[in-house]
């Protein structure tokens, strides 16, 4: 598929566009229908037909498989060190309330980093998921 | 017995084991692995028929409507459907991995190369059933 | 349930499960499933759930489809003619399909407000949602906030369903091909 004139213009069009469209659904989960598990996916998909027509090994290029491993564990980190945090301020795990001195403050800020942790595992996930699957091709 | 109100759970039954029959009467795996995936996907709209609330909108906050369909059930199918594409993803590994090791992802040829094995072990001692690469 | 855009994807549903169980090219059985997920995507925008019918689209009919397909590069298109008799597959699934609709027939109806779903902690979400949270979304706001220990646990499955893959299949296509 690398070859394809038409294939490699229209990829090149539409990456941007769903990479973009990955972010108003990560950011804009908050106010209309999204959040982190679809922002996730979507972004994954991007790089999903990156691989696809430019190659595995130029996709490893963009995102190489030791980054992939350490995003797939900061997600959840992320997530949990929320948590942690507000135990440490004195409050329940998970408790989005102390995070900031107005409680509906404390929320969206908590929803802000718990919704970006699950979209960075999810997207490092579905990414490494396929460059797996694709890449056990390859190498044969 | 209100046929238009039950509807919607009959047909989830019915998608419910046609997914189940793809699962249990079908001999290769990968097929197995898209029978369990209609099965779940015919679970995800049981919860969903369920929060369904006539006259609801969707569950997000505006003025002007007082009535919103349940958004719980919305919660619980949403990190289900991603949780659902991880396990499949580790399935369908575990099916490559099948594949490489016995050369075949029928159950029928697996299970004659893995008794064909066990023989061959219990005649020539050391040798194993299907060469695992690394 | 009187709503016919519903009862129309329900019979179409219906249509690709059959057609699934018939094909033996794994190929279209994969395309089958794909067309299933976006029709179970827009029955999930029918039924105002539209943050799920968001997410089984680019799932469903996006991601899983795609690692079948890759899973078919490896493993081969067709699968073999079955040998098996299918009776008694056949009557497991009709029993247990019998019993199921018989356990349906107590079931609230489609879109009962008054349904015990519809009547526990949901109300509260909805009502609390805008002062507590102080967002429009209440399926983020019961994602994120209320149900947050829920989602840790889903975000913890997924992180090891991928540690999983990558042990099994390993990843890495660059330095290690010769």
């Amino acid at each position: 598929m690398i070859n394809n004139p038409v294939l490699r213009v229209i990829a090149k069009i539409m990456i941007p566009l769903i990479l973009l469209f990955a972010l108003y659904v990560q950011f804009h989960g908050d106010y209309g229908p999204g959040g982190g598990f679809q922002a996730g996916v979507i972004f994954a998909a991007a790089l999903v037909l990156y691989a696809m027509v430019f190659g595995i090994e130029a996709a490893e290029r963009v995102i190489p498989a030791k980054v992939l491993k350490v995003l797939i564990a900061t997600g959840v980190l992320i997530y949990g060190g929320v948590g942690v945090y507000t135990l440490l301020l004195g409050s329940d795990f998970l408790d989005y309330n102390t995070l900031a001195h107005d409680p509906v403050h404390g929320q969206h800020l908590g929803i802000f980093l718990v919704e970006l942790g699950v979209g960075i595992t999810v997207a490092a996930v579905m990414i490494s998921i396929f460059l797996a699957f694709a890449g056990r091709g390859a190498r044969r | 017995m209100d046929i238009l109100g039950h509807l919607n759970y009959w047909v989830v039954v019915f998608l419910m084991m046609t997914g189940f029959y793809v699962v249990i009467a079908s001999g290769n795996l990968v097929k197995k692995v898209v029978g369990l995936n209609l099965f779940q996907a015919s679970v995800f709209i049981l919860y969903i028929s369920m929060g369904v609330v006539t006259g609801g909108e969707p569950p997000i906050l505006r003025d002007g409507t007082d009535v919103y369909s349940n958004p719980l059930p919305h919660v619980l199918i949403l990190t289900a459907i991603v949780v659902g594409v991880a396990t499949t993803a580790l399935g369908l590994a575990l099916a490559i991995r099948i594949k490489e090791a016995y050369g075949s992802l029928e159950e029928d040829e697996i299970h004659l190369k893995e008794t064909e094995g066990l023989n061959d072990t219990s005649n020539h001692s050391g040798e194993s059933a299907g060469g695992i690469d690394g | 349930m009187s709503d016919p855009i519903l009862i129309a994807l329900f019979a179409m549903m219906i249509l690709i499960a059959l057609a699934a169980i018939r094909l033996s090219d794994l190929f279209a059985v994969v395309i089958m499933f794909s067309i299933y997920s976006l029709l179970a995507a827009s029955m999930f925008v029918q039924m105002d759930a539209v943050d799920v019918a968001f997410t089984e689209a680019a799932v469903g009919a996006g991601i899983s489809t795609i690692l079948m397909l890759a899973t078919l590069v490896l493993t081969g298109r067709f699968e073999k003619p079955s040998t098996h008799k299918s009776l008694l597959p056949l009557t497991v699934v009709g029993l247990t399909g019998a019993v199921l609709v018989y356990g349906t027939l107590d079931m609230p109806l489609f879109g009962d407000p008054n349904s015990s779903v519809n009547l526990h902690v949901a109300d509260r979400y909805l009502e609390q949602s805008s002062t507590e949270i102080g967002i429009p979304n209440v399926v983020t706001s019961i994602l994120a906030s209320y149900r947050g220990y829920d989602t840790f646990g889903e975000l913890t499955v997924i992180f090891t369903a991928g540690i999983g893959v990558m042990a099994l299949l390993g990843i890495g296509v660059r330095g290690r091909r010769k």
